[in-house]
């Protein structure tokens, strides 16, 4: 998706908060995300990391604070805008991988586009590429129940790129996997991050965190940490240090599985 | 950094639309088979009945096109004593004088004869037959057909035979020219049998004999009771009015005409009426299967919350997902009158070729199924649509 103008942040939240009733789950969050980063969002169950995953994906809005995605203001827009703007930029994996039964991953895919407004042919296309970039391009045809878990969610992540979305998220994508499933899953993240897809996981699994060059740790609805961008990006509001400059620094113990996923 | 340019939304193609409803139903094949099958059975049963009920009503205009409306009768009716009133001997030829008229005939009732198999059968048991004198020119006018025999002529109207009418025939048992009945005190031959007469019913149901035999014979006064004539179409009318005045100059209020293909129009436009209740009993049917499409609807959208999450995240607009769940109660029962409109239509042309009718589905029939059909998914549609389209993302994708 080519832009005319720059565009150096896709993600920006000054000062954001969100309450559900009582109960306060995010207090007051800052945080950029500048294009081609590959970062973690990860702390326990519980600490606001799926309700900070909502509000970038713009499924909802804060109580206070600004949200900016993608350079727009999600305050002034209207809910057919926001949906058009997810449709547009944003590409979400799920813990649950979602996918239709008994129908193919090729039309799993080429459905993630449906709100985009291509054509059908082209949006086969567009999904038998992305189905090729997961590794799947063997698979088009198969149904979600011939598929294993990785697979999947290798399908679910191929609908959320499918459409060269400006950022993807995906809240716990290994959550529902075993070690070797969830590591097939992560090699794949980490092939589109090299690519130059940028990618928010949300995880409370510290191995994961520690494979991503940026980590972000929250903790009652707060940034307790930022291992800060890895591409300087102006204004960023990391509190932690400068993070890894490369995405293909990994922590040892993801390398670990990354390795078992690779021996099975 | 805010962009002058919204994010729009892109709209969903017409076949996009079909495909996402169409793709909710595949999934659930059983369900949909049964929720479809409610409103199948309504509009099956309102195409046959107004089908069978077109189709009756066809095959009565049919026939009377083929008998045609330019019958008429002339008969006695009351003096102003309240007495039986009778038409003069010299009727018959006042008639056949009129201009237009160009074919007439008359019968004669005698009241004193019957007509028995054989004379030990006890006279009281008639059989319903009546014994009349008709004129040679009764077949014509009647456009009748004579099934067994011959007709009446110049010869045999002064001998003892008799020509008998269908239904006459039958309640004799008399299958064939040649035997003999009992009738007035004597032997008469039967010479031939006729066909059905749909317009002179009572024809069917007499014995006939010539007028000069039944003078003879069976103690006839010579005065005829109808007077059957035809002119052409145009004129029916114009002859109607001066028939009275020309069969009986003196007392024409004793006179009375009719039109005897009036009561096959009757019938014919009664066709229709007769089936308000079958009709409602579809309707009834309509509505169970429209709750059932509603219901269906409902509890796929309960079903289907983590869908509507996920459709939301890829950028579904609220009136999209609106117009999704909208396309499948839409084609839903859209199925359901497609299969409900093909069985009644072939029920239709079943029982109607059964009947030797001509099969009559009615477009208009067909087109108000389709658009009962089209009221029955947008209304069963709306709520679970609505309710589909208010779903908070989140919330849906929460949805264990
Ligand atoms: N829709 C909601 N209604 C009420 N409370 C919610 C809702 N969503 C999240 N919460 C609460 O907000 C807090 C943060 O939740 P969440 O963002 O899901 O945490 P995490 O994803 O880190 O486990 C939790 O206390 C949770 O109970
Ligand atoms: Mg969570």
């Amino acid at each position: 998706m080519s832009e005319p103008y720059s565009r150096p942040h896709v993600v920006e939240l000054r000062g954001v908060s969100k309450s559900y009733g009582g109960v306060r789950a995010l207090r007051g969050v800052d945080l950029t995300v500048a294009d081609g980063e590959l970062l973690a969002i990860v702390g326990p169950s519980g600490s606001g990391k799926s309700t900070m995953l909502h509000l970038i994906g713009t499924l909802d809005l804060p109580t206070s604070g600004d949200v900016h995605i993608a350079g727009h203001d999600v305050a002034t827009l209207s809910d057919r805008e926001l949906s058009a703007l997810r449709a547009r930029y944003l590409g979400f994996v799920f813990q649950q991988f979602h996918l239709a039964a008994g129908v193919s991953a090729l039309d799993n895919v080429a459905d993630g586009l449906l709100y985009t407004g291509t054509p059908l042919r082209v949006r086969r296309e567009r999904a038998a590429a992305a189905l090729e970039r997961v590794g799947l391009g063997h698979r088009l045809g198969h149904r979600p129940h011939q598929l294993s878990g990785g697979e999947q969610q290798r399908v679910a992540v191929a609908r959320a790129v499918a459409g060269g979305p400006s950022l993807l998220l995906a809240d716990e994508p290994t959550g529902n996997l075993d070690s070797a499933a969830g590591a097939e899953v992560l090699r794949v993240l980490g092939d589109l991050h090299a690519a130059g897809t940028t990618i928010a996981v949300i995880t409370h699994d510290m191995e994961i965190a520690e494979w991503c060059p940026r980590r972000v740790r929250v903790r009652d609805g707060l940034i307790v940490e930022d291992s800060g961008s890895g591409r300087a990006a102006p204004g960023g509001t990391g509190n932690g240090g400068p993070g890894r400059t490369a995405p293909a620094g990994r922590g040892g113990a993801v390398a670990a599985e990354l390795a078992k996923g690779a021996g099975e | 950094m805010t962009r002058d340019r919204r994010p729009a939304p892109a709209r969903l193609s017409p076949s996009d639309v079909l495909r996402v409803g169409a793709a909710g139903l595949r999934s659930r094949p059983a369900r949909v088979v049964l929720s479809a099958l409610g409103i199948a059975i309504g509009i099956a049963t309102m195409i046959a009945v107004i089908g069978i009920s077109s189709s009756s009503r066809e095959e009565l205009l049919r026939q009377l096109d083929r008998l045609g409306t330019n019958l008429l009768t002339v008969s006695p009716g009351q003096t102003v004593f309240g007495q039986d009133a009778e038409l003069p001997t010299g009727a018959l030829a006042m008639v056949e004088r009129i201009g237009p008229v160009y074919t007439a005939a008359a019968t004669g009732s005698v009241e004193k004869a019957t007509v028995r198999r054989t004379d030990r059968i006890p006279e009281a048991v008639t059989g319903g037959i009546a014994v009349q004198a008709a004129t040679t020119e009764l077949l014509t006018t009647l456009e009748g057909a004579v099934v067994r025999g011959t007709w009446l002529n110049a010869a045999t109207e002064r001998q003892p035979a008799v020509v008998l009418g269908a239904k006459a025939a039958e309640r004799l048992g008399i299958t064939r020219a040649g035997l003999q009945v009992w009738m007035g005190g004597r032997w008469f031959t039967v010479i031939g049998i006729l066909g059905p007469m749909p317009l002179a019913p009572e024809i069917e149901r007499s014995a006939l004999v010539g007028f000069p035999a039944a003078e003879e014979h069976l103690g006839f006064d010579g005065h005829p009771t109808t007077i059957y004539e035809r002119s052409s179409e145009e004129a029916v009318e114009a002859v109607r009015a001066v028939l009275p005045r020309t069969v009986s100059p003196e007392n024409p209020e004793e006179v009375e005409v009719s039109r005897p293909s009036d009561a096959l129009a009757a019938r014919a436009a009664a066709a229709g009426a007769f089936t308000n209740l079958l009709l409602g009993l579809g309707a009834v049917a309509l509505l169970v299967g429209g709750v059932g499409v509603a219901n269906t609807m409902v509890i796929s959208v309960l079903e289907r919350r983590r869908e509507i999450g996920l459709r939301r995240s890829l950028g579904a607009t609220r009136g999209q997902v609106r117009v999704q769940f909208l396309a499948e109660s839409l084609l839903l029962s859209a199925l359901g009158g497609v299969t409900g409109a093909v069985l009644g239509a072939l029920a239709t042309v079943g029982y109607a070729l059964s009947r030797d009718w001509p099969p009559v589905v009615p477009p208009w029939a067909i087109g108000g199924a389709v658009g009962a059909t089209l009221v029955i998914g947008t209304l069963a549609g709306i709520y679970p649509a609505m309710r589909a389209a208010r779903l908070s993302p989140t919330v849906a994708l929460a949805t264990a």
